[in-house]
């Protein structure tokens, strides 16, 4: 671990846990009380407009028809549109509404994170690192060392696949892990079953985890797409247990321990798209 | 143990020839040759003084070049894979570097030697933290 102090705070919301850790000086300062605390109010701010648990929830009032979309927190359109830009840049394969009723609930959490990370951005000269349930959001300035993100493995959640270390940017994680077959494929509307996790890294929180879900949605093919996605790669536990990744995974993501793991020879994914 | 080893060679020879379909698809007009050796599934085995065992496949030749794939096998478990002849070096592999990159794990780390911060995982919800690696990493800082 770093010689520089740290400190981390973490905080139920949303029904994730999230934590910060920050790198720097002054951590008991007002500057970063402060800056932690709007990260979670703004949090707690995204949950009561969103959350579908909460009655009273602006969405919730919305779907209702207790409110108009002009009336409703400016948040809900900007997540509308969002989702819709969502669907043709995973082929479909995130869609918010497959469930029946429209829901952006794995859209909002990343977009939620990212602009509440924002209020971290004024510190000057702190790193820090955000996790939302294993979104993961980095900063390091120059001269500190960066922060050593672990993989989870899908199987084993005490154990890590591979760890990469980041200055800045985002890691999403999605799978099968803890909540189970829970991402439905918009095309069969069946629960996607194939894939046990997909890793994205890249320079947005939002899109990689959206990323991430339609991966996870649509299984191997995926790989296509996601190797064009420009500034993210993605690393796919495939149904065989054996690890895939876009060729630019190895040269954005520095791997200390990658003397571990070697890559092989380039296969092409299977051909069919809905695979 | 034997079959499912030949099994993954074959797999793998078939995954290898995939590549060579997609690369006939890309259009320039050369057929891709093959050896036809998917067949042929009396890879040589060399065993190493440590028992382990490597089995290596027989050769495909794609439209860049041959590839030729080995496994090394210890203990009834596929410890490595590897691609000792494969083609490079020239810009068509830039073309090659539109494939993902099969991976094969060794051991997955243990999180208390990994040294990480912080994890990226599937989503844990707060009923399962308490519990979770995230937590400890957490309390590490609190």
């Amino acid at each position: 671990m770093s010689g520089v102090p740290q400190r981390a705070w973490v905080e139920q919301i949303m029904g994730l846990p999230v934590s910060v850790h920050m790198r720097g000086v002054d951590l008991q300062g007002y500057a970063v009380e402060s800056a932690v605390a709007a990260l979670y109010d703004s949090l707690r701010d995204a949950d009561k407009v969103f959350s579908t648990y909460r009655d009273d929830s602006d969405l919730n009032r919305w779907y209702r028809g207790e409110i108009g979309l002009d009336a409703a927190d400016p948040a809900i359109p900007e997540v509308i549109a969002l989702c819709e830009d969502a669907v043709g840049r995973t082929r479909g394969f995130f869609d918010a509404t497959v469930s029946g009723r429209w829901d952006p609930t794995g859209l909002v959490k990343g977009w939620a994170v990212r602009r509440a990370a924002r209020h971290l951005t004024a510190l000057t000269g702190h790193g820090w690192c955000v996790n939302a349930g294993g979104d993961v959001l980095v900063y390091t300035p120059d001269g500190e060392p960066g922060w050593r993100i672990g993989i989870e493995d899908p199987r084993d959640p005490s154990r890590i696949l591979r760890v990469i270390e980041r200055r800045d940017g985002a890691v999403a994680t999605s799978g099968l892990a803890h909540r189970g077959a829970h991402i439905l494929n918009p095309f069969s509307g069946k629960p996607a079953t194939s894939v046990p996790a997909v890793t994205v890294t890249g320079p947005d929180l939002m899109w990689a985890d959206v990323y991430a879900t339609a991966a996870v949605a649509q299984g191997v093919a995926a790989l296509d797409w996601l190797d064009e996605a420009d500034g993210y790669e993605a690393l796919m536990v495939a149904p065989s247990g054996l690890l895939r990744v876009t060729p630019g995974w190895n040269s954005s993501n520095s791997q200390p321990e990658s003397s571990a793991l070697r890559a092989v020879a380039d296969v092409s994914p299977s051909p069919d798209p809905h695979g | 143990m034997r079959r499912i080893t030949l099994w993954l060679l074959s797999t793998v020879a078939v995954l290898v020839l995939l590549f060579s379909y997609r690369t006939s698809t890309m259009g320039a007009g050369t057929t891709a040759t093959t050896g036809g050796e998917a067949d042929d599934t009396t890879a040589d085995v060399s065993p190493a003084a440590d028992g382990t065992k490597v089995y290596k496949g027989s050769t495909a030749d794609t439209r860049w070049g041959p590839v030729r794939v080995s496994i090394t096998v210890a203990n009834g478990k596929i410890t490595k894979v590897e691609v000792p002849t494969y083609p490079n070096g020239n810009r068509r592999d830039q073309e090659i570097n539109a494939y993902a990159l099969p991976i094969l794990t060794q051991e997955t780390v243990d999180a208390q030697s990994a040294r990480i911060d912080t994890v990226s995982g599937a989503t844990v919800t707060s009923d399962g933290y308490i519990e979770s690696l995230q937590a400890a990493l957490d309390a590490a800082g609190l």
